[in-house]
């Protein structure tokens, strides 16, 4: 595996600057005490941090395979440890996402979140720095590091500025779930970062980096292990069935903000792309099936119980459960379509969960509630809002033209290739139920206006307009344009497909 | 990109600024409504710039995002989508002045709301026509369902809430359920998504499996509404008539048929099908379907509701003649695609032209009305005597190159589907006909309106005006014009169906 350094491609650390970025603003906001400035220095920081991941995309050489930007700086060299960062064509689009994310839920909480703004917003950009910290990071130790770090202020955001009176428990629940996970994380890292030493051309020392894991291989017994110790960790962090019960008490309870990032950013898919599929390879392609009938319980599990959803919020959830399935057996089908459609869904599920959710929010601070017992003819006073959230919905619902779409349908070629017809069409049926979003739209926004809150109801403000703008049309642009994406992933991609199955290299060629 | 590949990215983005300046100029009436029937000229004249390229079997093709290597979302005009997009066209024009006269052309949200997404409902419509493949094809099919779906429930009562649900739930579910599962399967079996005249599987594509795509398809274009996909379009009547003409001529079933047409001759070639039998299975279908809808026509007295079986009835004359399999049988659907969409229009504006004029709806009000409404029932008549077949209207002669094909292919029992469904229309426009022309005029309801024109306006009953007559005769004019002179057509329908 190749690597091209930061210095030859951009001249300067380009991805710890994005890294730091946000620490360094959340460190400004200390010594501010004016709200207003408050709330600008903080935007203006993640604004910085979003231009640059977009310039990072500009400079990023589509169609290569090797990973690019890459700093390393040796750490604590007897262990084996650096601090190394670089991103390739399965990790670099998480970058701009992320800080996507970052300024939309600033835009959104602007003057919805009253209580200890200062607080709320540091707590945001370190998670901004956690976050694009797992996405960068191609050291395991490191990576772990940044996946603990996000532990810390999502407790914060959700225990103090959660929505709902449980929000203590869920946030708890949430942490606890979250380290038993690591627990197995940091094992099956050590594990491989042993078993590197033990395999010829090491020089028997340590070595817990991607690139050099890549190029060696895991002996059959300790990929077994390394996988089920690494899947157990991720699947709790997707979060794939039945691993699930944290995500909806958790965006029921917390704030909207924080469920923009716990929904929005498919961390726990990510880590199976990152490390599970290209570093213990043969044990993935073994226990595939297991992963195929976990992703199509969760399919049809997260599809029926999202049916009997009263509350936007926990039906938002359920649908995520259903989507991470959907990836997961994407991932499943170990070929290129499949894992291509994988990542495409968790990257759209960035931009249509975050719309939800932001719809679900605007509908809350209006009605106070997102309960369908409380909604019902809100299109009439407030058309903008939804129209944002039938664009919203379209995109959950895959309909074609949305940026929902490509994802499922990669997805559905693959299984069909791997599997036949039987799972195929199960997962059909459920992208059929999907149109429960659509239930739920008509209900909340058409009918009869029942209360007199829908009545007073005022329609989006300009700051949420804008919000509301990027990504609906983010949506819709993806939807037509999706070589967009798909030409940063599709060779990375490829790559990691050959690496399942070697046989494989002449099948994607023909 | 050169410049003959220009025009469809042109025809295609007309409605769209259509729409835009139909939204821009909301305030503004009636500049709002003439953007839709300035995009429209603009679109038919780029779309008649296209037809010397694609005259002699030639296309244009265009790319506009790769979706996958072996999948684009890509444009390529061919002959066969001149004729839709140049039909639909011409339609939405005369539709739109329609709507000006019998809707109004009050600065009111919901009609600023019609007509843009009527607009929007053209670049749905040439988007089908000319989609190079099944992935294009599928995104404008699916996104001509949900630009309809405000239009089916304009008037936003109850009523029109249930209608448009029943719509949207059929046109999606059978979407999602069949049309997709059979792309994916097309592509799992041939390896690519483009359309080739001829067919794309190759020689040992599973004969079994071939069978059962070909059903998803057929099931899955539910806007082609064969039975037992067919109840979307009576439970669609509940929109205003040009909606009603729009979903029954100019763009909705139009595009379903065609897509039968695409996956016919383009997916799977006549002579696989042929090969499979699929076309007994087609014609047996299509057959089923038009006696139904014919007997069941037959019991109605609502108007519309009468015109929408109709409207079920005459579509399955035309996947008859492409499951005939033969070329005379091929350029009688073609024919008749372009044929009906001009008779059915004029049907629907006549049918708005009397409600609008004396807000009756049932067959049997009709008595003696032609006195009163001379034109419009001109009009219906010329509408009527091209479904039921008669000449000297374009319906005859596609019914003719129909009777052809079915001598031609040997399909005996064709020829009698086709000769019982004519006599059965026959049967309910002629009666429509006789008793509104010759019968005495109904007389004023006792403890009536009295004066003005009330709910049955009795002697008050007067033609609604000019933008409502003056594109229902131009329509009417078109029935007769090909029906006397076919020959303008009959060039670009054989190369679009060969």
């Amino acid at each position: 595996m190749n690597e091209i350094t930061a210095a030859e491609q951009v001249g300067f650390p380009i991805l710890s600057t994005l890294v730091f970025l946000p620490a360094v603003t959340l460190v400004a906001l200390v010594f501010i005490r004016n709200d207003r400035a408050l709330r600008r220095c903080a935007l203006a920081g993640a604004v910085a941090v979003l231009g640059l991941s977009l310039f990072l995309v500009a400079a990023f050489h589509r169609g290569a395979t090797d990973f690019q930007f890459g700093e390393q700086v040796p750490w604590v060299p007897s262990i084996g440890l650096s601090y190394h960062l670089a991103v390739d064509g399965v990790s670099v689009l998480f970058v701009p996402l992320t800080a996507l994310l970052v300024v939309l839920v600033m835009l959104s909480s602007w003057s919805a979140v009253r209580q200890a703004p200062k607080a709320y917003l540091m707590a945001v950009l370190a998670f901004e720095t956690a976050a694009i910290g797992v996405f960068t990071a191609v050291d395991l130790i490191l990576f772990f590091v940044f996946w603990e770090l996000m532990l810390i202020p999502t407790y914060v955001l959700i225990r103090v500025w959660g929505a709902g009176p449980q929000r203590g428990r869920a946030a708890l629940r949430y942490v606890l779930s979250m380290l038993l996970g690591s627990a197995a994380l940091l094992v099956g890292f050590v594990l491989l970062g042993v078993s590197y030493r033990s395999a010829p051309g090491s020089g028997g020392v340590l070595s817990f980096d991607l690139l050099a894991l890549m190029g060696s291989t895991v002996p059959a017994p300790t990929q077994t292990v390394v996988f089920f110790l690494l899947a157990f960790a991720f699947a709790l962090k997707a979060p794939l069935f039945p691993f699930h019960a944290w995500l909806p008490a958790t965006l029921l309870e917390g704030p909207i903000g924080m469920a923009v990032f716990l929904a929005g950013l498919k961390m726990g898919v990510f880590g199976f792309m990152r490390f599970v599929l290209p570093l213990v390879p043969e044990a993935f392609a073994a226990w595939s099936w297991l992963i195929a009938v976990l992703g199509v319980v969760a399919v049809l599990y997260g599809a029926l119980i999202a049916l009997v959803q009263p509350d936007l919020r926990r039906l938002i959830a359920f649908a995520s459960v259903s989507h991470v399935g959907l990836a997961m057996l994407g991932l499943s089908t170990l070929n290129a379509q499949g894992v291509q459609g994988a990542l495409f869904l968790i990257t759209n599920l960035g931009l249509v969960s975050t719309a939800m959710l932001l719809a679900a929010g605007f509908v809350h601070q209006r009605v106070g509630s997102t309960d369908l017992a409380a909604l019902g003819g809100l299109a009439q006073r407030t058309p903008a809002l939804a129209t944002f959230a039938l664009v919203a919905s379209l995109g959950a619902v895959a309909l074609p033209g949305t940026s929902g779409f490509p994802g499922e349908f990669l997805i559905l070629l693959g299984a069909f290739r791997a599997y036949g017809w039987p799972v195929a069409i199960a997962v059909m049926t459920v992208i059929l139920t999907a149109a429960y979003v659509l239930v739920f739209f008509e209900r909340a926004f058409h009918g009869r206006i029942r209360s007199t809150i829908v009545e007073a109801a005022a329609d989006l403000r300009a700051r949420e307009a804008v919000t509301a703008g990027i990504l609906g049309v983010a949506i819709v642009a993806f939807g037509f344009f999706p070589a967009a994406v798909l030409n940063y992933s599709s060779a990375s991609v490829d790559d990691l497909v050959r690496r399942l199955d070697p046989a494989s290299t002449l099948a994607t060629e023909d | 990109m050169d410049a003959a590949g220009l025009a469809p990215l042109l025809a295609l983005l007309a409605p769209l600024l259509g729409a835009a300046g139909v939204v821009l100029l909301r305030h503004r009436t009636p500049a709002r409504e003439l953007c839709g029937v300035v995009a429209g000229i603009a679109q038919f004249g780029l779309v008649a710039t296209m037809v010397p390229a694609v005259r002699d079997g030639g296309t244009i093709s265009v790319t506009l995002s790769t979706f996958l290597p072996e999948a684009s979302i890509a444009l390529r005009v061919d002959a066969l989508g001149v004729v839709l997009a140049g039909t639909a066209a011409v339609l939405w024009v005369l539709t739109t002045l329609y709507a000006m006269g019998y809707l109004g052309t009050a600065a009111d949200p919901a009609l600023t709301r019609f007509h843009a997404f009527f607009c929007l409902t053209m670049a749905a419509t040439v988007g089908v026509a000319f989609s190079a493949n099944l992935i294009t094809l599928y995104l404008f099919y699916e996104a001509l369902t949900f630009i309809t779906y405000p239009l089916v429930t304009h008037t936003g009562t109850p009523d029109a809430a249930r209608g448009g649900r029943r719509y949207l739930a059929y046109q999606l579910g059978s979407g999602i359920a069949f049309l997709l599962p059979a792309i994916v399967l097309t592509y799992i079996e041939a390896g690519t998504f483009d359309f080739v005249r001829g067919g794309i599987f190759g020689p040992d594509a599973g004969g079994a499996l071939l069978v059962v795509v070909y059903v998803l398809y057929l099931l899955g274009i539910a806007k082609a509404a064969l039975v037992p996909v067919h109840s979307w379009l009576p439970a669609a009547m509940v929109a205003p008539v040009p909606v009603s003409a729009l979903l029954h001529a100019v763009a909705v079933v139009n595009v379903g048929v065609f897509c039968v047409l695409r996956v016919v001759l383009d997916v799977f070639g006549a002579d696989l099908v042929a090969e499979l039998g699929l076309g007994v299975l087609t014609l047996v279908v299509a057959s089923v379907t038009i006696l139904f809808a014919s007997f069941f026509a037959l019991r109605l007295d609502n108007l519309k509701g009468i015109l929408a079986y109709s409207t079920i009835g005459q579509l399955s004359y035309m996947i008859l003649g492409v499951g005939l399999l033969s070329p005379a049988g091929r350029t009688g659907a073609v024919l008749h695609l372009v044929g009906h969409s001009f008779s059915k229009i004029t049907l629907f504006f006549a049918v708005g032209s009397v409600y609008a004029a004396s807000h009756r709806t049932l067959a049997s009000e009709l008595r003696g009305i032609g006195r009163q409404l001379p034109w419009t029932m001109a009009a219906f008549a010329i509408g009527a005597l091209s479904i039921i077949g008669l000449p000297p209207t374009v319906g005859f002669v596609a019914k003719y190159f129909l009777f052809v094909g079915a001598v031609e292919a040997g399909q005996w029992a064709a020829l009698v589907v086709l000769s019982v469904s004519t006599l059965l229309s026959a049967g309910y426009y002629l009666r429509i006909l006789r008793s509104a022309l010759f019968d005495a005029p109904l007389a004023v309801p006792a403890g009536g309106s009295g004066e003005g024109a009330g709910p049955l306006g009795g002697p008050t009953v007067t033609e609604r005006g000019a933008l409502v007559v003056v594109p229902m005769l131009v329509t009417a004019a078109v029935t007769l014009l090909l029906g006397v002179a076919p020959g303008l057509l009959l060039d670009l329908i054989r190369v679009s169906s060969g």
